[in-house]
C-alpha cells in the first residue's frame, strides 16, 4: 500500500521533472551567462528550487545587489508560495507531522502544488515524498546540465534555449488571460509598469529586484480592491 | 561598499524563500477569511510573472526578431491550452528556426 502510493506519487511526479530539465538548463544557461560558476548555478537550484526567484536573484548577485534587494525580490516573488502553502495545509492528513510539513515545503513548487491540490481527498506523507522527488531531481540535474553545457553549446542553441523560461511564464499566464479579464488587466498593469522601469530615465537604474516588487505589488494591490474574488471563486482557485 | 560573498547571497536567497514556504504550512491551520488579502495573494504571482517578463523577454535571445518570434510562438501554444513543456519547447524551436534564417540571409560579420 505505502509502496503503491509512493509510486504513484513518482509516476505524477515525472511530467514535472521533464518540464523542469528543459526550464533548469535554461537556467543553468543564464545563470553561467551572468557570470555565475557552475557550482554556484547548482547550488542556487538545490537550495530554491524555483524558477522566477532564481531568475530574480541571479542578476543581484552578478551585479553585486545589496543583502535587503535580495531578501526583498525574494520575499515579493515567492510571496505566492505563502498562498499554497497555506492551502496544501488544509489539504494534509495526519500522517504529514509537523517535521514532514517542515520538509515537503521545500519543494512546494507551484507544479507540485497544482497536482497536489488536484488529488481526491486528503493526501498522506508517502504521496507527497513520491511526488517531489523527480522534480527536484530533475530542477538539480536540469541546472548542472545547462550550465556546464553552456560553453560548449553553439551560440544558436544557447540563444534558443535563452527565451525558454520565458515561454513557462507564458504558458503559466495566458490560461489566466482567456479567465480573468481582471487577471489579464493585472498582469497589462504589470508588464506596462515593468517597461515604464525599462525605458524612462532615472526610473531604470532602479535594480531590477525591486522593479518587480514595485510592479507586482502595485497592481495586484490595484486589482485585489478593485476586482476582489468572490469567495466562492476564492475556494476554487485556492 | 564591499560586495557580499556568494554563499551570503544563498544564505538570504534560500532561506527567505524555505521560510515563505515552510512557516504557513508548519503554522496557519484555519482558512484566511480577508477578501483583500485573499485577492491579493491571488494575483501576486500573475504580476510577478508578467512584470519579470516584459520587457526582458525581447533580450533574451540572440536579436529581437527570434525573441518576438518565440514570445508570438509562445502565446499561441499556451492560448490553446499546452502544456509548459510543449510552449517552452516550442517558444525556443521559432527562436531556433528565426536565427537560422537571418543567418544565412544577413551574415552577421561580428
Amino acid at each position: 500500500m505505502k509502496k503503491t502510493l509512493f509510486l504513484r506519487g513518482i509516476s505524477d511526479g515525472i511530467p514535472i521533472c521533464l518540464g523542469y530539465l528543459s526550464v533548469a538548463f535554461a537556467f543553468g544557461i543564464f545563470s553561467v551567462g551572468s557570470g555565475l560558476s557552475i557550482w554556484e548555478s547548482v547550488l542556487i537550484s538545490v537550495t530554491n528550487v524555483t524558477s522566477a526567484g532564481q531568475l530574480a536573484g541571479v542578476p543581484i548577485i552578478a551585479s553585486g545587489g545589496s543583502l535587503f534587494e535580495m531578501a526583498a525580490s525574494q520575499l515579493v516573488i515567492n510571496l505566492r508560495y505563502a498562498l499554497m502553502s497555506i492551502s496544501l495545509s488544509q489539504k494534509l492528513d495526519s500522517s504529514v507531522t509537523l517535521p514532514h510539513r517542515a520538509f515537503i515545503a521545500f519543494v512546494n513548487t507551484d507544479e507540485v502544488f497544482a497536482i497536489a491540490s488536484a488529488q481526491e481527498g486528503r493526501i498522506g506523507r508517502t504521496y507527497l515524498y513520491g511526488l517531489i522527488l523527480p522534480p527536484f531531481l530533475g530542477w538539480s540535474f536540469g541546472t548542472l546540465l545547462g550550465a556546464a553545457a553552456g560553453d560548449v553549446l553553439p551560440s544558436l542553441l544557447t540563444s534558443a534555449l535563452g527565451i525558454a523560461i520565458y515561454g513557462m511564464f507564458i504558458a503559466i499566464v495566458t490560461p489566466q488571460v482567456k479567465r480573468s479579464r481582471a487577471a489579464a488587466l493585472c498582469i497589462t498593469i504589470a508588464a506596462g509598469l515593468s517597461c515604464l522601469f525599462r525605458f524612462l530615465p532615472v526610473l531604470s537604474e532602479v535594480p531590477s529586484g525591486f522593479v518587480i516588487i514595485v510592479c507586482a505589488v502595485i497592481s495586484s494591490a490595484v486589482l485585489a480592491f478593485a476586482a476582489p474574488l468572490e469567495l466562492a471563486q476564492e475556494d476554487e482557485d485556492a | 561598499m564591499h560586495k557580499p560573498g556568494f554563499l551570503l547571497y544563498l544564505l538570504v536567497m534560500a532561506g527567505v524563500t524555505y521560510l515563505i514556504r515552510m512557516l504557513p504550512l508548519v503554522l496557519v491551520r484555519k482558512k484566511l477569511t480577508n477578501r483583500y488579502v485573499l485577492s491579493f495573494l491571488h494575483y501576486i504571482p500573475y504580476a510577478v510573472l508578467s512584470a519579470m517578463t516584459v520587457p526582458a523577454c525581447f533580450y533574451a535571445t540572440g536579436n529581437i526578431y527570434s525573441a518576438v518570434a518565440g514570445i508570438g510562438m509562445a502565446i499561441v501554444l499556451a492560448y490553446r491550452g499546452k502544456s509548459l513543456l510543449i510552449v517552452a519547447a516550442g517558444a525556443c524551436v521559432a527562436v531556433f528556426f528565426v536565427e537560422l534564417l537571418l543567418g544565412v540571409l544577413v551574415p552577421v560579420s561580428a
